[in-house]
């Protein structure tokens, strides 16, 4: 039996891969008070990201875009520790994560 | 068929829980919608043949990102509702950026296509049937791809130590650890042999038969032990049973007696 993909086809993959990138985008601009969820809405795109990369990796059978899924994975983790480092750090200072706050550093 | 149901089932989850992730009111109800959606997006993975990132998804995300989420927006006492305010305001904008985005990815789909030769087109790395994912991504990772698999952990490294040093914060109470002084440590130095008389017991320094330099120079200045001794030995000079002579005129040494 061949690859379950070539039941489904790339295309629908691919939307909802667009779908949810459109949704993480939207979710940036809904929250843009709350860091957490501003990181939560780019961990979405990041998805979406992958789920492109399997999507024409199970469809042309190169194994090149699951790999690059596994590196995306990897940036995505580092990149919520640090986000998360840097919002529980700024709570400590500032007593809020609201985003509108952090203009203050400008001077 | 079977597969086209379980798939789209998946992807309409996924979707709903992603819609639940940017909208729902609540950020633990965020959290716990986004590990949904990457359970669902596991399931995608898993119908297109990856099984190994579905696993890594679903250990990396609902194992660590997610409950680092959890246990942050748990940890932060923020006033959540405050944080809502603006929604009225910047929906518009957001459903017009996100609108316009979606207009162009749907143009882009309409006049996307693949080459016609796509099937003879030799492959870096094929999968082959007979191997199973994870052995092929394996061979791949560790063949072509090992510098970047690398540099990945240093990416990985620096994260660790970023988030470490971001919130690392120094306490000034408390005893911490001198590793040097440690091992310099001889014998000399931390025994004492003292000539406690029956029935007398050792009541300086709260009891502990320890020399009284060793309070200074582990302890953080000002704290429990620095200063508590040299209280002490002002009130034991008025006279109390047991004096341990300082080591200056000492009892201490391995040679005594």
């Amino acid at each position: 039996m061949n690859s379950p993909i070539e039941a489904i086809g790339l295309t629908p993959y691919l939307g909802i891969g667009a779908i949810l990138l459109v949704l993480g985008v939207f979710g940036i601009f809904l929250n843009r008070k709350n860091v957490i969820i501003i990181l939560m809405s780019i961990e979405l795109i990041l998805l979406s990201a992958n789920i492109n990369f399997v999507a024409f990796s199970a469809a042309t059978g190169d194994l090149s875009g699951q790999v690059m899924t596994l590196f995306v994975l990897t940036i995505a983790a580092a990149e919520s520790a640090i986000g998360l480092a840097i919002v529980t750090v700024y709570f400590r200072n500032r007593g809020s994560i609201e985003v509108d706050d952090i203009t203050m550093m400008k001077g | 068929m079977m597969t086209q149901i379980v798939f789209y089932v998946f992807a309409a989850v996924l979707l709903l829980s992603a819609t639940m992730v940017v909208s729902a009111r609540n950020p633990v109800h965020s959290v716990l919608f986004l590990i949904l959606a990457f359970f669902n997006a596991a399931g995608l993975f898993l119908i297109a043949g990856a099984e190994f990132l579905a696993m890594t998804l679903v250990i990396v995300y609902v194992g660590a990102v997610a409950v680092l989420f959890l246990f942050v927006v748990m940890m932060l006492d923020v006033n959540f509702t405050q944080m809502r305010e603006g929604v009225q305001r910047y929906a518009p904008i957001g459903g017009v950026v996100g609108g316009v985005l979606l207009v162009e990815l749907l143009m882009a789909f309409m006049h996307w296509r693949s080459a016609s030769n796509i099937g003879q087109i030799a492959h870096l790395v094929p999968s082959s049937p007979e191997r199973t994912n994870t052995a092929a991504l394996g061979d791949v990772i560790y063949t072509h791809y090992i510098f970047l698999f690398q540099a990945c952990a240093l990416v990985l490294l620096v994260a660790m130590i970023g988030a470490i040093v971001l919130t690392l914060r120094e306490r000034p109470t408390g005893r911490r650890q001198n590793i040097d002084r440690q091992h310099d440590r001889t014998v000399a130095d931390s025994l004492e042999m003292l000539q406690v008389p029956l029935g007398a017991g050792v009541d300086a320094q709260g009891g502990f038969l320890r020399p009284r330099e060793s309070y200074d120079i582990a302890a953080v200045p000002g704290t429990y032990g620095t200063e508590a001794w040299r209280v002490a030995e002002a009130k034991d000079a008025t006279g109390t049973a047991l004096v341990i002579a300082t080591p200056a005129h000492g009892t201490k040494g391995e040679g005594d007696e």
